[in-house]
């Protein structure tokens, strides 16, 4: 007889939700990040060494843009997309947002607001990690109120080109970047985002910020405006950082594992300990409902039946639990746990960084609040 | 034992063995097989790499993937469909004749389905094959006119042969470098056939004529023991009546 039996790993039985395909992108995948990835973090973290060829690696293995029918790209379903982010995310959090800008914030609009000329001239090369692209909306003084950019986009009818001008800063891969999506006002007062290219008179993209002055013409992205655009992206990315987070935190929970089973002191192992078993299943618990949220959420995007704040939730969960779980199995390793060596503390660090960018955990607080009660508390105004 | 095979198609098929990982049964009477995730061991992999490689070159036409098995062993078939394969055959053993089947049934299932395929060439992962004729533990395969080149692994270094099709190869470590299955291929992998066959559509007998009486791990490894200095080591291996 079957009888069943507890899998601390996959507890509630994600493996069988998931299509055979999905099962094999994810496998595939894993196999690549634990093989290619893992080796290099280690050193990459503490010299702040960007591996570019990582780039051209993941194009290679089709998983850039995988949710982009065509062009070059795999055509996944988002459910294959977030399994993707978890593998990378478990080896490290800046992995995956080069990952994620790449995918949802630079071949995302492009896809969803460009014109057919602009897809063919960048999609297949963004796919294949030819080149880079990086997403500027986040300004020196506007972070969590995109709406308020100064950066301005002013239209010249006589060469019919635009000027963009302006500052961003804390821009995901921005030294390397070939191309920059970039959110301006324009003179209408709404956001339109611009594809520029390395090498536009003006445009200048130092370590840490990102400034930029320059003239643009045929780099609009034509069908979209106002902030549903670099929302959109946001969006496309949050759902890809819920998973993720969720790798990183599974990452933490089983190194704490076979630490505390490793450790021995007092004559037992750490893991004989009520307060370090507590503190796995709390560990346990999240990541498996986390988990189990994540890929509802997915399905509900390949059946194009989901809400942004459905993402908004998720992201902000997945998230501040990840954070959570990182800092408790920080605390279990003891003195090891802040050597990068253990890795536990370099996700501590990034999941830092991940719980705060698109959209930190309060803002989405306040995105469902306002969905619960009709009620908007971003502004003092009424 | 769970068998993977590959048939690779010059104009030519080419066949693939594997074994999975394996437990005992707390009863010690087989292994455990509920649960165990079938998928291609190294070796395989590095056979159905090659067999793809070769068809990438044009040497080769066609690449067939034979498993034999339970249902379960659709997932290494896919597996190698995503590597690259063509199509694939699913041999299908379940049950007691699957806890029974041995590498004499095996090798009368693979014979005959080469025979009734025109296989040409069989590329094996080397855990399994003991046939005469044929290139084993190779390290490097070449085709040249319609014979098969191959440099094999032996205990004196490498040995070069050529041998006549159709043949059967079995793959080593340093063949080559399996490729990781792309997002891409694995999305066309679903579009692939595999053909379900019975062992007695191929006219073979999987009946066992061997009784498994026990089951056993092997022995826990024990701990080494650890010496200060050269001369304790000396000593240590004079006890141990090693030198």
């Amino acid at each position: 007889t079957d009888k069943v039996q507890f899998n601390w790993r996959d507890a509630l039985d994600l493996e069988g939700q998931l299509t055979e395909e999905e099962i094999m992108i994810r496998d595939s995948f894993r196999t690549y990040c634990q093989e290619k990835l893992m080796p290099r973090i280690l050193m990459a973290n503490r010299n702040e060494h960007f591996h570019r060829e990582i780039l051209n690696e993941m194009g290679e293995l089709g998983v850039l843009g995988p949710t982009i029918q065509g062009y070059g790209c795999a055509g996944t379903s988002y459910v294959a997309y977030g399994l993707i982010a978890r593998e990378v995310e478990r080896v490290d959090s800046g992995y995956r947002s080069v990952m994620s800008v790449q995918s949802s914030l630079v071949m995302h609009p492009i896809n969803a607001y460009g014109t057919e000329a602009q897809k063919q001239k960048y999609l297949p090369k963004l796919a294949r990690g030819e080149i880079l692209g990086c997403f500027g909306l986040t300004e020196p003084n506007h972070g969590s109120d995109p709406g308020g950019m100064e950066t301005k986009a002013k239209y010249n009818p006589s060469s019919r080109t635009y000027t963009v001008s302006g500052a961003k800063t804390w821009i995901t891969n921005s030294p390397y970047a070939d191309i920059c999506v970039v959110w301006a006002k324009c003179e209408d007062g709404r956001g339109r985002g611009f594809i520029l290219e390395r090498g536009m008179n003006g445009l200048s993209t130092p370590k840490i910020e990102g400034k930029f002055s320059l003239r643009a013409s045929e780099n609009l992205l034509p069908h979209v405006s106002g902030l549903a655009g670099p929302f959109g992206c946001l969006n496309n990315a949050r759902y890809g950082i819920a998973w993720g987070a969720l790798g990183a935190a599974e990452f933490c929970f089983h190194a704490a594992r076979q630490y505390t089973l490793d450790r021995i002191q007092f004559g037992v192992p750490l893991a004989r300990n009520q307060l370090i078993q507590k503190k796995m299943a709390d560990m346990l618990t999240e990541i498996t409902i986390g988990l189990q949220s994540c890929l509802q959420l997915g399905r509900l995007i390949d059946q194009k039946k989901y809400t942004p704040e459905m993402i908004s939730m998720l992201k902000r969960n997945s998230c501040g639990k990840a954070l959570d779980i990182a800092r408790q199995a920080r605390d279990m390793l003891g003195g090891n746990g802040i050597a990068d060596e253990y890795h536990i503390i370099r996700h501590v660090l990034n999941l830092e960084a991940v719980n705060t960018y698109e959209g930190t955990h309060d803002i989405h607080a306040l995105i469902l609040g306002r969905a619960i009660t009709g009620l908007q508390s971003f502004t003092v105004g009424k | 034992m769970h068998l993977f095979s590959m048939f690779l198609k010059f104009q030519h098929h080419l066949y693939c063995l594997c074994l999975p990982q394996i437990r005992v049964k707390p009863d010690h009477t087989g292994v455990v097989t509920d649960g165990v995730k079938h998928s291609m061991n190294p070796f395989c992999e590095i056979a159905v790499e090659e067999a793809v490689k070769l068809k990438e070159k044009k040497l080769v036409k066609e690449v067939v993937a034979v498993s034999c098995g339970p249902q379960q062993v659709q997932e290494t078939i896919r597996t190698a469909l995503a590597m690259g394969a063509d199509r694939g055959i699913h041999v299908e053993v379940s049950g007691k004749d699957y806890e029974t089947l041995g590498p004499l049934q095996v090798s009368k299932i693979l014979a005959a389905l080469a025979k009734k395929e025109q296989a040409d060439l069989i590329i094996l992962g080397k855990q399994v094959a003991d046939f005469r004729d044929s290139g084993t533990f190779a390290s490097e395969v070449n085709i040249e006119a319609d014979k098969l080149k191959v440099v094999r692994e032996v205990d004196g270094g490498l040995e070069t042969i050529k041998i006549k099709l159709p043949a059967v190869v079995t793959a080593d470590l340093r063949l080559n470098t399996p490729r990781y299955a792309t997002l891409p291929n694995i999305m066309k992998a679903k579009k692939k056939k595999i053909a379900n066959v019975k062992p007695a559509d191929l006219g073979v007998d999987v009946s066992s004529r061997l009784e498994v009486l026990k089951v056993d791990e092997p022995p826990q490894r024990q701990a080494g023991v650890k010496v200060e200095t050269v001369n304790d080591l000396v000593g240590k291996l004079k006890e141990a009546g090693t030198i």
